[in-house]
């Protein structure tokens, strides 16, 4: 891969374990991943794959029993690991932002959204007056601003209400507006909308794409959703069992999938074109993380596997723009 | 308010059945409130028999219940046997010492609870945490005469720095205004005597809030750890503000919830529950007398003693439930 000074976030190498009774769990296991500026990452990988565990590595937020063991995270070339908490809360929340699954859990139930948007401002906003009205009065501006942004009629009389009093589709637009009310350069957004309604997935999903060209800022979108990504996202990332497997341009990938898991997420996707036809699930499950042998991860599940999937597999550079890990990519598996 | 009309509803079932218990218990227990009042004087027979009727006590039971009823449901609480006046003024003069023990107790309880359950969630597993936990298990176990005891014996016999018993000194009484002497002793810009109340308030109030102390710790605490764990506490880091303030304002705000409610049902049984504290500090409250008056069947006054008590019990009930909607913005009363 490519490291390139151009990069908003770069990460190599991580590995974050988590220390359980059975064992060290394995949940990320050397990733390395590139954010462009201005770009959208589309993440993929079923649960357990370690997407959610790689951003919160990367937000400082892995929580014991889990710790980060190797790797370096730099976010506009600071290593983010060798910051001190405080330097790390300054970036958190202001340059990277984070959206959750489920706003309705997301967000405190027991305080009003204005005080829960006004303190990332108070946090970070050094344009804000010191002290005093006109301070509170500068935040407050902002604070509508950014709702009325995300779409919410009436922000400034919605302040003092608390999130049980919006419906889910408005929760997840002001989790969207409390994480972005910094203008941040990287929003991640963690599976936006697993917890919503098909027809306010659509719309929430053209909220984030279009204040991504507004503040052009870049944005990490996880989910399992390839439809998903082919819309949204310029590159995409696939996770598997806590390694990356596959990774490119969004169009390449899911036009042309090199390796076998790959083309298995896209096969288990039902289409309106294949109708009639049962659609194809990937046998067998996500392996153990624990005391994982040193082979192809996704060998047990693997209908194209040969007895040279037992070694390590690196992951290997298709061409200028990809990479996967399987060890048959020279080989011309399609018909 | 339609939560308010029913709970005050709930108090006539309860306050009846209360009265019912109370005064059968009275009626069976052994002993005879005359013959205790005789004592060693002689009387005749005639005179027995008319300090009897006098009382009310010749009458048969049902009649007497009716009758303690009918007079209760106009205030009227009876006369007390041995001080010749009626029920309902000697409590209250009684009353304001146990208020303010219990609310000393309460706010020492508050005081201490909160803050070491905090900390024991925060620092889970470490010596922080095993001291509270630990702790928390002897402060619900240890009896409140026998803790009591050693608190006086620490403190007031081999270290001298705090009183034995009492509520004040001699020289440091005041005129009373509210009752509570630690606001005259202030009223009356007596700052001495209203230090000298202070010690004498200590360590009864430290006995009677232990257990309050050792439960609100282990509920403060499992109530943090539980909010801690919860996404809105990761989406509070996620947004870079301070420790504290999540903390404080995020993760407290959530615990105090059954924290609180807690507290308030746990003060209505620290205002029923101090009679061994009160006889043991020689505490003069409602607690002492109560005791005193089961010991001469004063029937009249424990009577109303124990339906204050059961009111007290529900209106902090009730009040428990008020302020669980004030913290909790999701339920409306």
């Amino acid at each position: 891969m490519s490291g390139t000074m151009g990069n908003l976030l770069e990460v190599r190498g991580l590995r974050t374990v988590f220390d359980t009774r059975a064992g060290e769990v394995r949940a990320v296991d050397g990733v390395d991943l590139d954010v462009r500026p201005g770009e959208c990452l589309g993440v993929v990988g079923e649960s357990g794959s370690g997407k959610s565990v790689t951003f919160a590595s990367v937000m400082g937020l892995v929580r014991s029993p889990g710790r980060i063991e190797e790797g370096t995270i730099r976010f506009e070339g600071r290593d983010l690991r060798a910051l001190s908490p405080k330097e790390l809360r300054r970036i958190r929340g202001r340059h990277i932002a984070m959206t959750m699954q489920d706003a309705l859990t997301a967000l405190n139930p027991a305080l009003t959204i204005g005080e829960q948007i006004l303190e990332v401002l108070y946090a970070h906003d050094e344009t804000l007056p010191s002290v005093g009205r006109a301070r509170t009065e500068a935040a407050r501006k902002k604070a509508v601003e950014m709702l009325t942004l995300v779409g919410i009629p009436s922000a400034d009389d919605r302040l003092r209400y608390y999130p049980h009093e919006f419906s889910g589709g408005m929760r997840q637009r002001i989790m969207i507006a409390i994480a972005l009310a910094c203008r941040p350069k990287l929003l991640i957004a963690d599976e936006p909308t697993t917890a919503l309604d098909v027809t306010i997935q659509a719309q929430v999903l053209e909220l984030i794409a279009d204040i991504r060209t507004r503040l052009g800022m870049s944005v990490v979108l996880i989910t399992h959703d390839l439809g998903v990504v082919s819309e949204y996202c310029d590159r995409v990332m696939v996770l598997y069992a806590g390694q990356v497997v596959e990774e490119g341009p969004t169009a390449a990938v899911i036009g042309d999938p090199r390796h076998p898991y790959t083309k298995g997420l896209l096969r288990s996707i039902p289409r309106l074109s294949l109708r009639g036809q049962p659609i194809e699930p990937i046998e067998g499950q996500v392996p153990d993380l624990i005391g994982l042998p040193p082979q192809c991860r996704f060998y047990s599940r693997c209908n194209e596997r040969i007895d040279a999937c037992l070694q390590p597999i690196a992951m290997r550079e298709i061409g200028a723009a990809r990479r996967a890990r399987c060890i048959r990519l020279e080989e011309e598996t399609r018909p | 308010m339609g939560r308010f009309l029913e709970r005050l509803l709930q108090l006539i079932p309860v306050l009846l059945g209360v009265s019912l218990i109370v005064f059968l218990m009275l009626a069976l227990t052994p002993g005879d409130p005359v013959e205790i009042m005789i004592g060693d004087q002689n009387m005749t027979a005639e005179q027995e028999a008319l300090l009897r009727s006098d009382l009310g006590l010749d009458r048969p039971l049902p009649e007497r219940f009716l009758n303690f009823l009918g007079n209760a449901v106009q205030g009227d609480f009876g006369t007390s046997y041995f001080h010749r006046r009626p029920v309902s003024e000697v409590i209250s003069e009684r009353l304001p010492a146990t208020i303010e023990l219990s609310l000393v107790a309460m706010l020492i309880a508050l005081a201490t609870a909160i803050p070491l359950g905090v900390a024991a969630a925060i620092h889970k597993n470490t010596i922080i945490d095993r001291i509270a936990t630990v702790g928390s298990l002897f402060g619900v176990s240890l009896p409140g005469f026998w803790f009591g005891i050693l608190l006086l014996m620490l403190f007031a016999v081999h270290l001298r720095l705090l009183p034995v018993s009492g509520r004040i000194g001699f020289e440091s009484e005041v005129p009373s205004v509210t009752g509570f002497l630690l606001i005259d002793t202030l009223l009356q810009g007596r700052f001495s005597a209203f230090l000298d109340a202070l010690k004498h308030i200590l360590l009864p109030a430290i006995t009677l809030g232990l257990p309050m102390t050792a439960i609100l710790t282990r509920v403060t605490r499992t109530a943090m750890l539980e909010v801690m764990r919860q996404d809105y506490v990761a989406f509070a880091e996620a947004k870079g503000i301070s420790r504290r303030r999540i903390l404080f304002r995020h993760a407290l705000k959530n615990a105090l919830i059954p924290t609180v409610s807690v507290a308030a049902i746990e003060t209505g049984s620290l205002l029923g529950g101090n009679m061994i504290v009160e006889t043991v500090f020689g505490w003069p409250g409602l607690g002492r007398l109560v005791v005193e008056s089961i010991f001469v069947r004063n029937y009249p006054l424990v009577q109303a003693a124990v339906l204050l008590y059961a009111v007290t019990y529900v209106l902090m009930n009730f009040v428990a439930d008020i302020l669980y909607t004030v913290l909790n913005p999701r339920v409306k009363l």
